[in-house]
């Protein structure tokens, strides 16, 4: 079948491009090189809805990052999105107040929206455990937090509602011009479309040169990040930000939409493109950076460090153009690109629309039921539900209290590995990091899938579990 | 209202049960989360359980069997397949297959075990590949489920679970090429050092740790390097495993996110509640067993156990006594010690500690408002191994126990 | 004559013991504080015993094993080599033999939990 849209990338850019052009009356097709969704820069992030402010105005982040903020809060009910309004604070220890200014006059030109300069005794009111050296903040009312996989989950279940193909282990290896349409060619098979969205992160540059002469260069950045237990969750309300340098945002002590605490993230330039490993110097000057601005950090109760990636060019923005006709790119998608993906979604699925000349759906599906979370239900509904389906009364993950019919239902929405069901239902994740749940779950796995246990990986092709 | 709800069926809860029910209790619930009683003691399926409280070697699921069997004759009630998610003075909140229910108690016992430390909580560099597990995960993939973990084997920590399970994968066909330990000595017994790594030739590599993990998908490599006394890795000693695994045995955390929903005061260096001499916590609540303090031996479990079961038995009939308490205060030496509080008159009082480090011929000096009441010598002790004494004296001022070197 | 140096593992002081040997024959154990060092010693260098445990397929589940008494430690692979081809039937209760006389040891492997 010859598909309107080839969407190649599987992370939050890739997903939210999928679901907006899913409410189009077109054929969609979503090509993942990875087993799971959102296994790149997606995965391993802040999980931070920007405000706007710090993007140059003008430039795509910013227009893109303010829209971004906006339709995530739009989408974040019907889609079952899991965020958190908490705001952000910039903070800064100068004596004037005139980079914190800056920023809010940037804000303003980007169309920012509820920001107020803080004086020191503000600040600390708000926010106790900031250091009290602190002399001016930033306080953004329309920051907020978001779980990146439940982000991309909900953009992919929601493009799947409206008649998106998602295909996973299907790694692009070239792509054809023939006559006016597109011949992608994965590991396995060929597919052939009207459009090519490359959404593919760290790889874009190199799907770029499938389809025309090379015009930018990906250079991979890696953040680490340290994670704490719940238990300290609570030491800060909004995001602590500083005051950003010519290297970025700098370390943030952030609440998670799930109650951890997180802190990061360093930026290093890597040679290797997906060296995710975190190496101990760079988690050690993160968490003395953080300790600047919140003394009170307890690194005791870290439970697990991670390092991100992201897909950063020189240039410094976003990449959304058409090359070719029919071939567009959203690359170079680095911070804020978590915030603006559904704006980017929104963008590139118009653009493709005006060239296909194709109209909205008559009646998309606006909506997606998230998976039940028993732990968050009253009593009642939880009966209920447990009810209907007795396996919400089983507790698998003792962590997170994440019951059997949870994981079950993350495997029927299409998670294949440990690291599918931990990122879609949070099994795993909590303290013991998977020590008790992960042979029940790979049961789970298994009996769900007709697999061998010994079939049941971790992630990628090869992380099997069982030898 | 029930009389006792007792939250865990592992070892501690099964002899808590028991002991309670001895002591005229009748009504009595123990909720489990596993499909059966026995808790972690059913996969611990090697021999050295039991020499003090049956005087012969059984495995893990016999020592467990028994007291289920105690339990059972009583006909103690048990809900498996029940987790507590939420606990408040005299009230547990537990979800099961068959819903969600409040249970009312005069009296609860907390016997919910303990955790592994997980990886994260160590930083190792690196990637995130499959083939690392913590020595209890992968105990339960072979010893129940009947899986392998893996071909070639790294063990980092020499805690008895690491040593237990070097000696299970190689009876298995594994080969297990090290094990590394940070400290200068091993936090596991002896007796498993030698038959579980000297009697397969297994190297234990003290004062290494691990610095690096090789492998996306899998892991492919483990480099272990020496550390220095502050416990850095020193540049240039590393040795680099090819393996497919790697397994961590890096301590055990009592599992207190219930005690801390009940506001209990949890203390920094048990990771326990804070209790006094009858192991209660407050008012109404008892703690047993590795969620207290994490112990090596399963017998000291079961006996202290029993003592909380007995001293919930007198709390339900409202024989209670006590007005004021002394502090214990673990001084010199001493890293802990339970209970850290006693009842001002009792006398008889079991205090377990752990020491800081090793010392050979030292004095275990006990002080009862700043009096020496006992000193006793001890050839040897080390963090790895549980200590306790027994405090005839009346305690009728602040304690304090340290090592006299 | 030779000297075998082993570490006693009675309790935690884990004396350095040094036993002499001759002609097969334990003629003195020095370093022990306790006679049950000098028994250790003695048995650790003539005849060291293990007691094996492992777990076998029992209809759908599994059962732990252990031999009763201990073999010799030399043995401990010839009996993992038949622990590994075998299986039982359930129902299976702690106490029940499973192999007599397994590998030839003359100790039998027990079952130590239970299958339905």
């Amino acid at each position: 079948m010859i598909y309107d849209s080839i969407v190649i990338g599987g992370g939050v850019t890739g997903c939210s491009v999928a679901r907006f052009l899913s409410l189009y009356d077109m054929s969609v097709i979503l090509l993942e090189k990875e087993t799971e969704l959102c296994q790149g820069t997606s995965k391993a992030n802040s999980g931070i809805v920007h405000a706007g402010h710090d993007p140059k105005p003008g430039t795509l982040k910013a227009a893109l990052n303010v829209r971004g903020n906006r339709l995530l809060k739009e989408l974040e009910r019907p889609l079952g999105i899991d965020m958190v309004h908490n705001g952000s604070l910039v903070i800064s220890f100068d004596s004037d107040d005139s980079k914190i200014r800056e920023l809010y006059e940037r804000g303003v030109k980007n169309g920012v929206a509820d920001m107020e300069i803080l004086k020191r005794d503000e600040i600390l009111a708000l926010e106790e455990a900031v250091n009290p050296d602190v002399t001016w903040a930033l306080h953004l009312k329309s920051g907020s937090l978001v779980c990146p996989f439940s982000l991309t989950y909900a953009m992919a279940e929601n493009a799947e509602a409206n008649g998106a193909v998602l295909k996973t282990d299907h790694r692009v290896v070239s792509i054809r011009r023939e006559s006016e349409l597109y011949r992608v060619i994965t590991d396995r098979g060929d597919f052939l479309s009207r459009c090519v969205v490359n959404a593919s992160g760290i790889q874009a540059d190199v799907i770029n040169d499938m389809v025309v002469p090379h015009e930018f260069s990906i250079v991979p950045k890696r953040g680490e990040y340290v994670l704490l237990d719940r238990s300290e969750g609570t030491l800060v309300r909004s995001t602590i930000f500083r005051l950003p340098t010519e290297k970025g945002k700098g370390v943030l002590v952030t609440p998670t939409v799930h109650g951890n605490l997180l802190v990061g993230p360093d930026s290093i330039t890597l040679s290797d493109r997906e060296d995710t490993s975190t190496v101990g110097a760079g988690l050690e000057a993160v968490m003395e950076s953080a300790v600047k601005s919140v003394p009170g950090l307890n690194f005791r109760k870290i439970i697990t460090s991670f390092a991100g990636l992201r897909a950063s060019t020189p240039s410094g923005d976003f990449i959304l153009n058409e090359p070719a006709p029919g071939f567009y790119n959203a690359a170079a998608i680095d911070s804020p690109g978590l915030t603006a993906s559904p704006a980017i979604g929104e963008y590139i699925a118009h653009r493709i629309s005006e060239r296909l000349k194709t109209g909205k759906k008559l009646s998309p599906v606006l909506d997606r039921r998230p998976i039940p979370r028993p732990a968050l239900m009253d009593m009642k509904e939880r009966n209920e539900l447990i009810g209907r389906d007795d396996s919400y009364g089983r507790i698998i993950c003792r962590c997170e209290e994440i019951s059997e019919g949870e994981i079950r239902e993350a495997v029927r929405r299409g998670a294949t590995t440990l690291d599918g069901v931990k990122r879609r239902v949070r099994a795993g994740m909590g303290r013991c990091q998977g020590g008790f749940c992960t042979p029940a779950v790979m049961e789970i796995i298994a009996s769900e899938k007709g697999l061998s246990m010994k079939d049941v990986r971790k992630s990628t092709k090869g992380s099997e579990v069982l030898v | 209202m029930r009389e006792l709800v007792i939250i865990g069926g592992g070892a501690a809860g099964l002899a808590a049960a028991i002991s309670a029910y001895d002591a005229g209790i009748r009504d009595i619930v123990i909720i489990e989360r596993a499909s059966r009683l026995g808790g972690i003691l059913n996969q611990c399926i090697h021999n050295g359980f039991g020499l003090h409280t049956f005087r012969e070697e059984l495995t893990g699921p016999e020592y467990a069997a028994r007291f289920v069997k105690e339990a059972e004759k009583r006909g103690i009630e048990a809900l498996t397949g029940t987790t507590v998610i939420d606990l408040k003075p005299h009230e547990v909140t537990c979800v099961s297959p068959s819903g969600v229910s409040v249970v009312q108690a005069k009296a609860i016992i907390l016997a919910m075990g303990c955790r592994e430390r997980p990886r994260g909580a160590l930083n190792i560099p690196g990637f995130r590949p499959a083939g690392i597990f913590s020595a209890g995960t992968a105990q339960r993939l072979m010893n129940i489920d009947g899986y392998m973990v893996g071909r070639r084997v790294v063990i980092l920590g020499s805690g008895d679970i690491g040593l237990i399970m070097a000696r299970r994968l190689t009876l298995e066909g594994a080969k297990v090429l090290a094990v590394a330990e940070i400290m200068t000595y091993s936090g596991g017994l002896r007796r498993n050092i030698v038959q579980c790594l000297d009697d397969y030739g297994i190297p234990l590599l003290l004062s290494h740790t691990v610095t690096d993990i090789g492998g996306k998908a899998r892991v492919e490599s483990v480099t272990v390097a020496a550390v220095d006394e502050k416990r850095r890795p020193i540049a240039g000693t590393e040795i680099k495993y090819e393996c497919d695994t790697l397994l961590l045995s890096v301590g055990l955390l009592p599992e207190n996110e219930l005690s801390a929903k009940a506001g209990l005061e949890l203390s920094p260096f048990t990771g326990g509640p804070v209790v006094d001499d009858s192991l209660s916590a407050s008012d109404g609540i008892f703690a047993c067993g590795n969620v207290l303090h994490v112990h090596d031996l399963v017998d000291y479990v079961s006996e202290e156990a029993a003592a909380a079961g007995r001293s919930a038995a007198e709390y339900i009939r409202g024989e209670r006594d006590g007005s004021g308490y002394a502090e214990v205060t673990a001084l010199h030496g001493v890293r802990y010690t339970v209970p850290q509080r006693i009842r001002l008159g009792r006398k008889d009082v079991r205090v377990r500690f752990r020491v800081t480090d090793c010392f050979r011929s030292a004095s275990v000096v006990v002080r009862c408002g700043g009096r020496e009441i006992m000193r006793i010598k001890r050839p040897v002790m080390s963090p790895g191994e549980m200590e306790g004494i027994i405090l005839r004296n009346t305690v009728d001022g602040p304690i304090s126990v340290e090592v006299e070197e | 004559m030779s000297i075998r140096k082993l570490t006693c593992i009675n309790c935690p002081l884990g004396c350095l013991l040094e036993v002499t040997l001759e002609e097969g024959r334990v003629t003195g154990v020095e370093g022990n504080t306790c006679p049950r060092g000098k028994r250790y010693a003695e048995d650790e260098v003539t005849c060291p015993k293990r007691v094996v445990t492992s777990t076998l397929p029992a209809g759908s589940a599994r059962v732990s094993v252990k031999t009763v008494p201990a073999i010799p430690k030399e043995r401990i692979f010839d009996v993992m080599d038949v622990i590994h081809g075998a299986s039982v039937t359930p129902p299976v209760r702690i106490g029940d033999v499973i192999i007599k006389n397994i590998a030839g040891t003359g100790s039998d492997l027990v079952a130590t939990s239970e299958a339905e």
